[in-house]
């Protein structure tokens, strides 16, 4: 099969765009984020890892393959399978008959993941382009080049267990429609993405969540250094870490909106690109008083300062967003 | 971010060599992807999560050498997990992991258990079984 490998800053975005590419409907990555309104914040208190709170600045795993698909009118065929034997072989047939395979699998278990980076997250995204001696040939979106594979390995990453396990989830695109109205796309995803981020009646969820967490950050008991430390740095694990593009999603997100004001040749769409590069600049420095903080190099200044450059930052994207959801209810 | 503000901090970097894709923007402010081979400040917090694992790892292993815990939490540490995780891996209550935690408990465990946690750390059953006997003095 001829296909080309596209590096992506996310694994999810990055499978969609190349998936929709291979099939003759040229998208890039940024674009799947954006179209498939993928941009969110989360606090989820109860929802633990390692102890501390899932703090999401996306939408949930799936979200993205399963919203694009919807929008683009693309019949997306999905298997999971109870047998670990079944799964291994649907791929392999698929493989057979010339398929771009999408898999979900783990990264813990993929062995050409640096060992620094192997945590049991279950939601990763990989292509799959063929077989050669036993081993898998894949694209792994967060690489720069693509990557083999040994059959038990891969076959442990898709049937790993645990929370969002995979269940040899395997995926790929049948009929994608070439002909799109990209301004109701656009308009689409956008308002969508402002409701998730501005209209929910939710405290934890969206810029409400943001602000959340700044009152979070603020309340931190300054004699529990340990704990205060490892709170801080798994924000910036989640902000940076986790493929992202940079500031959670930010510039991915922003790149979108320039992409689409290039498209419509809508300048107060690339305004707000700028806008948007400019908040996620902040979130990169929120990350930098979060480490330094961790540190003990800000240490006498408390946490006050880095709560609120976080309330800073929601302020700036409640306004911003208020502005794209009046754009996209107002344009013709 | 501007192109030239993309960090390179490849000496302290956490992607073995490897870079990952950020998107930035050139000077006429239009956006591309560009490759970072690390950033020191997301270095710094992975090596927090790192390191407070090797901690309890450590702190596991003495707890089985000095006969008062089992192998278990201390593998469990090593293989990134905590009991929340290991719970959900392994399809037990976190109630019985704890006892399984114990070392006489866990000379008791049959071997379906222990299959359990053999496929959760991805270790050959008869490793965990061969502990079990206190054949090993390695963990």
């Amino acid at each position: 099969m001829s296909f080309n490998h596209q590096q992506s800053a996310h694994c999810e975005s990055g499978v969609m765009s190349s998936l929709l590419t291979h099939a003759g409907l040229p998208i890039s990555e940024p674009m799947a984020f954006g179209l498939s309104s993928a941009l969110a914040f989360a606090y989820l208190p109860l929802v633990k890892l390692s102890g501390m709170p899932l703090i999401a600045y996306r939408m949930p795993p799936k979200h993205i393959i399963k919203t694009l698909s919807k929008r683009l009118g693309v019949r997306l065929h999905t298997a999971t399978f109870s047998q670990p034997k079944k799964g291994q072989e649907a791929l392999d047939r698929a493989l057979d008959q010339g398929r771009l395979v999408g898999l979900q699998s783990s990264v813990f278990w993929l062995p050409y993941f640096p060992a620094e980076m192997r945590f049991h997250f279950n939601a990763h995204n990989l292509l799959a382009y063929g077989r050669d001696e036993g081993e898998y040939l894949l694209s792994d979106p967060v690489f720069e080049e693509p990557v083999r594979c040994s059959a038990e390995a891969l076959h442990k990453a898709r049937f790993a267990k645990g929370a969002l396990a995979a269940k040899g989830l395997l995926y790929w695109l049948d009929d994608v429609p070439l002909e799109h109205d990209w301004l109701a796309l656009i308009r689409k995803s956008i308002l969508s993405t402002a409701r998730i981020l501005d209209g929910m009646p939710l405290p934890w969820i969206g810029i409400r969540g943001i602000d959340h967490l700044a009152n979070k950050i603020n309340g931190l008991d300054l004699n529990a250094k340990k704990y205060n430390r490892l709170y801080l740095t798994h924000i910036v694990r989640m902000q940076e870490e986790i493929g992202t593009g940079g500031a959670g999603f930010r510039f991915m997100y922003a790149s979108f909106l320039q992409e689409a004001g290039v498209l419509l040749a809508d300048e107060q769409l690339q305004t707000a690109a700028k806008e948007l590069t400019q908040i996620g600049d902040q979130w990169r420095q929120f990350a930098l008083l979060c480490v330094k903080q961790s540190r003990g190099k800000d240490a006498g200044l408390g946490m006050q300062p880095i709560a609120q450059a976080l309330h800073a930052i929601a302020q700036q994207e409640r306004a911003l967003f208020k502005g794209l959801a009046l754009w996209a209810k107002q344009r013709q | 971010m501007k192109l030239d503000d993309v960090p390179q901090d490849a000496e302290t970097s956490s992607y073995a060599g490897h870079s990952k894709l950020l998107y930035a923007v050139d000077q006429q402010g239009r956006y591309q992807g560009a490759q970072s081979a690390g950033w020191d400040a997301e270095n710094y917090a992975t090596q927090q999560a790192l390191a407070e694992l090797e901690l309890l790892e450590q702190e596991a292993w003495h707890g089985w050498r000095s006969g008062q815990l089992s192998p278990l939490p201390c593998l469990m540490y090593r293989y990134r997990m905590d009991e929340l995780a290991l719970a959900q891996v392994t399809g037990l209550w976190r109630w019985r992991l704890r006892r399984h935690f114990k070392p006489q408990v866990f000379a008791r465990l049959s071997r379906v258990v222990l299959a359990r946690y053999a496929d959760a750390f991805g270790l050959p059953l008869e490793q965990l079984l061969a502990h079990q006997q206190g054949t090993v003095h390695e963990l």
